[in-house]
């Protein structure tokens, strides 16, 4: 229980911005030193040797999950438009707050952003706040970014085309601190509050493509350009990372979901294929050799569960999890 | 033939942990304000209010609209004659926010009762106003009267807003329940009298003689300050070009 609560504890640290530190001795479970321990046994190591060349001989692809995930963004986003355009009315308005067969349902960091500015809670928001807190709690939280939000969309495209280019040595990939996402979580939310004015909102992406989609292209979309240009050229997935508030809002209440992406030590060959690929690497942390506290993990609450790491990882060590259903998906 | 000087290669310095570090921090530190700036340049247009906008029925008063706006869109979906559209980034803080360009399509109430309130999930159209009498959007002014046709004594034949006008209205009497287009809905008026016609609230407009001879022809529209609530019909369907009513925005009525 302990273990538990720590474990926890260290995940919202680290989606805050902390380092994932070594693990102190006390962190491990007993049979995890016994499987480290095991791990490095000359035998084995030479097992893992080998099995880590055979693999990459056959080079492992597959985009099992990535296509789900593609799906169901451009479902959501695009039901909003065609419940406009055809009148159908499944879900009326845009991502920031819509009606789904007339329930009321708002974001949280939207609906967050204007109680903070007007200093007023609305029935109505409660109403959209929690359930589209328990539904997205459910689902994993922060799968609304990788599931849901338009911007990940194109940023993910833009990622690619990143890569590609850094290959070339046209792009590069600067670092930022991740704790200045938790400084601007903070910065828009007292900038709210201060001014009476819904800040953030007039920056936020995401807000400015969905009601792009619904209602027409609009000048705004420029700074969606830039964003996505300063993420080709100089900041792997800059908003995403290191900047997006709408992404700790979802964190936090991923935080205790029952939907996580699971790591199982023993499968593990620690090859950093899935950290490689992670939107938010810092989460895989465990997959670092001898950093496992456990032999079986949940991931942290910043992991938005993409699946892209389930997807890399060529020996199945990481997989989806419901809590409390027991079977493995 | 001389042997060609070896370039020498400029020698990159090797960044140590702690000035990679604190480079990292630095340029956190630049790219956090960078994205804060930007975002606070929104202020301007607010500040100098440089679009003051026609809101739709039950706008809560100015900055507070801005506030509680969730910026959703709902209301331009349910309003029954396109009136209501969202903001651009020019409009700064207000992006997403609805408003309604009366002249080229004004709000006429052809839902009967406040639809975009009740789509509304804020409350930022305050879901106290049940009737469209209630509402304050503004107050119609005369503000060309030397143009306006009814105080010249003249009459109107033809479509209000010419045939490219893409605006449209409900005309109770034609289909009680679907606008119309202006343009398929000419006039033959011996005396102009379209804002007062067209208006959706009953006694807002009046057409008052201008002296008291009997045989002067010239009526001039008159606004009840303490009935109209600014919704624009009369600006969108005025003949004149540019209109010779107008809503002032955010103008209160006198008595409520």
């Amino acid at each position: 229980m302990k273990r538990a609560l720590k474990h926890y504890l260290h995940s919202l640290k680290i989606m805050l911005g902390a380092k994932p530190d070594k693990p102190a001795k006390s962190d491990y479970s007993e049979a995890a030193i016994a499987l480290h321990k095991f791990k490095q046994t000359p035998a084995e190591r030479k097992i893992r040797r080998e099995k880590i060349r055979e693999e990459l001989a056959e080079k492992h692809v597959s985009y099992k999950w990535r296509k789900w995930r593609w799906t169901s963004i451009i479902l959501i986003n695009l039901m909003f438009v065609v419940s406009y355009h055809f009148d159908v009315q499944l879900v009326e308005g845009a991502l920031t707050a819509s009606r789904f067969f007339g329930f009321h349902m708002a974001d949280l960091n939207s609906s967050l952003q204007i109680t903070l500015a007007q200093k007023t809670i609305v029935t109505n928001l409660v109403i959209g706040v929690v359930t589209v807190a328990v539904g997205w709690w459910l689902v994993g939280g922060r799968n609304y970014c990788s599931w849901a939000c338009p911007y990940h969309l194109a940023a993910e495209w833009v990622e690619m085309l990143h890569l590609k280019l850094v290959e070339k040595g046209w792009a590069q990939d600067i670092p930022l601190h991740r704790g200045t996402r938790t400084v601007l979580y903070v910065v828009f939310a007292a900038l709210a509050f201060i001014t009476g004015f819904t800040v953030f909102e007039f920056i936020n992406p995401v807000g400015i493509l969905s009601r792009a989609f619904t209602y027409g292209l609009s000048l705004a979309l420029v700074w969606v350009g830039i964003l996505l240009l300063i993420e080709l050229f100089f900041v792997r997935r800059f908003w995403c990372r290191y900047i997006c508030p709408i992404g700790i809002t979802y964190a936090f209440i991923g935080s205790t979901s029952p939907t996580v992406i699971h790591y199982d030590l023993n499968n593990c060959l620690h090859e950093g294929e899935c950290r490689s690929v992670c939107l938010v690497p810092h989460v895989l942390d465990m997959t670092i050799k001898g950093r496992a506290t456990d032999v079986t993990m949940d991931i942290g609450a910043d992991c938005t569960r993409c699946g892209m790491c389930l997807e890399a990882c060529p020996t199945g060590a990481l997989s989806f999890k419901v809590k409390g259903l027991g079977g493995l998906l | 033939m001389t042997e060609p000087k070896p370039v020498k290669k400029p020698v990159k310095k090797r960044l140590s942990r702690k000035e990679k570090e604190r480079r990292t921090l630095l340029l956190s530190l630049l790219a956090g304000s960078g994205v804060v700036g930007v975002s606070l340049v929104g202020y301007i247009p607010v500040k100098n209010d440089e679009k003051k906008r026609l809101r739709p029925p039950g706008a809560l008063d100015g900055d507070l609209f801005l506030a509680s706006c969730i910026k959703c869109g709902q209301c331009e979906q349910v309003c029954p004659v396109n009136a209501i559209h969202l903001s651009d980034i020019m409009d700064g803080f207000g992006l997403g926010t609805p408003f309604i360009d009366a002249r080229k399509q004004a709000c006429d109430f052809s839902c009967d009762a406040t639809q975009c309130i009740l789509a509304c999930p804020t409350g930022s159209l305050s879901h106290e106003i049940d009737k469209k009498e209630q509402v304050q959007m503004g107050l119609a002014r005369l503000t060309r009267p030397d143009a306006c046709l009814a105080r010249k004594g003249k009459g109107f034949t033809g479509l209000a807003r010419g045939a490219d006008f893409t605006g449209t209205h409900r005309y109770v009497e034609i289909d009680r329940w679907n606008p119309i287009a202006l343009n398929a809905h000419p006039y033959d008026l011996e005396l102009c009298d379209l804002c007062v016609r067209e208006c959706p609230i009953k006694n807002a407009i009046s057409l008052q003689p201008m002296n008291d001879d009997p045989n002067d022809k010239r009526r001039t529209p008159t606004v009840n300050e303490d009935v109209c609530v600014g919704c624009g019909m009369c600006e969108m369907i005025c003949p004149v070009e540019p209109p010779c009513i107008e809503i002032e925005i955010g103008a209160k009525r006198k008595t409520v």
